[in-house]
């Protein structure tokens, strides 16, 4: 589904990713693991066509990057940072969302995502007035608009009480059992180890560590990791 | 083009609608620096005498495109704000399609500020126009779709620098030339009634220059936002 070949990207003389390969196939959930700075983020922002790398390849469903609208289409990616419009209400956020993908939700439907992800009687606030939990929830309802078939997702909890959290968790459970294919990045150990089927650590610029679920247990992943973030 | 583009692209234009309604952030300014404009002129103006008609053009043009600066650096403003413009190029359109929208809402913006200053410059210069005012029109909405077209292009590209309030200005009024100096012909002409058919020459430059920017725009675009 997703195939990285020699990915690199530099900021000046900074390289926040150098030779990085990956291969993600169809409905596998990668958690992606790593310190501040290792690339993380950059990486998932060339996935969602945010950024051009500097050398190295990806194709997408078998289309090379950069994509067409279609190719665009099949991700859904929400970043930390929640790109919202904090002068519209939640629901004039998720009405524009829509209708500039073409999608043909109706007012009712756009109530039933906002009720969904718990902002059910905020729908007409400003989102300005909204927490940064609330913020992140309307993200998440944006985020699912499409019911797109890649998920990139950038610290998805930030921000997230514990029925935020919940409710985040078991639609990313049902979208896999759905064969949707995800990456999210995640400080979370124990929480990324129960979502996914796979484990990744980046660290300045590469894959460091691709630890498959069914190799070993929580405690060998957390043990391999500390070992690699001290030797660093 | 297509209606689905055609309601993305209104989908856009009222989204950037909505906002100014509701914060009137661009139209504030743009109306305050361009009466200001008006006030310095007319006190600078004084002993011009019945010449004035003549000055007016240039004035009213100097004051349009002044404010319209503010509003085109306010218009992807809006979208640095919370990491908006991620969530814009995160949309599976063509990104043409946003430039058209958010074109046509500093459009409506500038045109109606126009409107405004227009209204004070008659007063500040004791102006009667009434029965020009129909190709006044014509040449306001001409001349400020072509400084819109390449305006909204160039706020795109200086949005991601440091200096974007500095050198927006400093790339535009260049680029933009020639449809001020003909903007400025035309209203000469329209103002002043100075030749039979003379609005023709002015007109049809500013509109190709409009063709030829939204066009070279709309392909752009795409590159423009990326880092």
């Amino acid at each position: 589904m997703i195939e990285v070949r020699g990915l690199a990207k530099y900021f000046g003389r900074f390289s926040a990713l150098r030779d990085l390969n990956l291969d993600v196939p169809r409905g596998e959930f990668i958690a992606i693991f790593g310190r501040n700075g290792a690339g993380k983020t950059t990486f998932l922002r060339i996935l969602a066509g945010l950024s051009r790398p500097s050398a190295g390849s990806i194709k997408i469903g078998g289309k090379s990057m950069p994509m067409s609208e279609d190719g665009r289409g099949m991700i859904g990616y929400l970043s930390h940072g929640t790109s919202l419009y904090g002068d519209l209400t939640a629901l004039e956020n998720l009405r524009f969302f829509s209708r500039v993908q073409g999608l043909p939700s109706t007012d009712a439907d756009l109530r039933a995502r906002l009720k969904q992800v718990g902002l059910a009687g905020r729908e007409e606030e400003p989102v300005r007035n909204y927490s940064r939990g609330m913020q992140q929830r309307l993200a998440i309802a944006r985020a699912f608009l499409r019911d797109p078939s890649i998920l990139l997702l950038d610290e998805p909890f930030a921000g997230l009480d514990q029925p935020g959290t919940k409710f985040l968790v078991n639609r990313l459970q049902e979208d896999r059992s759905r064969g949707k294919t995800c990456l999210m990045v995640v400080h979370d150990v124990q929480l990324g180890y129960m979502l996914a089927d796979r484990l990744v650590v980046i660290d300045r610029g590469i894959i460091a560590l691709d630890f498959a679920k069914s190799s070993g247990s929580l405690g060998q992943f957390q043990e391999s990791y500390g070992v690699l973030v001290q030797e660093n | 083009m297509q209606v689905g583009m055609l309601a993305k692209i209104w989908a856009v234009f009222r989204k950037d609608l909505l906002i100014e309604v509701r914060t009137k952030d661009s139209l504030n300014a743009m109306l305050f620096f361009g009466i200001v404009v008006l006030v310095i002129f007319h006190f600078a103006l004084a002993g011009a005498g019945d010449s004035i008609r003549q000055v007016v053009p240039g004035v009213l043009w100097a004051a349009f495109a002044f404010s319209g600066t503010l509003g085109l650096n306010r218009i992807f403003a809006v979208e640095k704000e919370n990491n908006c413009l991620e969530g814009l190029l995160l949309i599976p359109v063509d990104r043409g399609v946003i430039y058209l929208g958010k074109m046509l809402a500093v459009t409506l913006f500038m045109l109606f500020a126009e409107c405004i200053i227009f209204i004070f410059c008659l007063v500040f210069f004791n102006l009667t126009v009434w029965e020009k005012l129909p190709w006044l029109a014509l040449i306001f909405f001409v001349g400020t779709l072509g400084f819109a077209a390449a305006g909204t292009l160039l706020s795109a590209i200086s949005i991601n620098t440091r200096m974007r309030e500095t050198l927006l200005p400093l790339i535009l009024f260049p680029v933009v030339l020639p449809v001020l100096v003909n903007a400025v012909e035309a209203t000469n002409v329209a103002l002043n009634g100075t030749a039979d058919g003379g609005l023709e020459l002015p007109l049809t430059i500013m509109s190709v220059f409009t063709i030829i920017f939204v066009t070279i725009s709309y392909v752009l675009f795409e590159y423009v936002l990326e880092d």
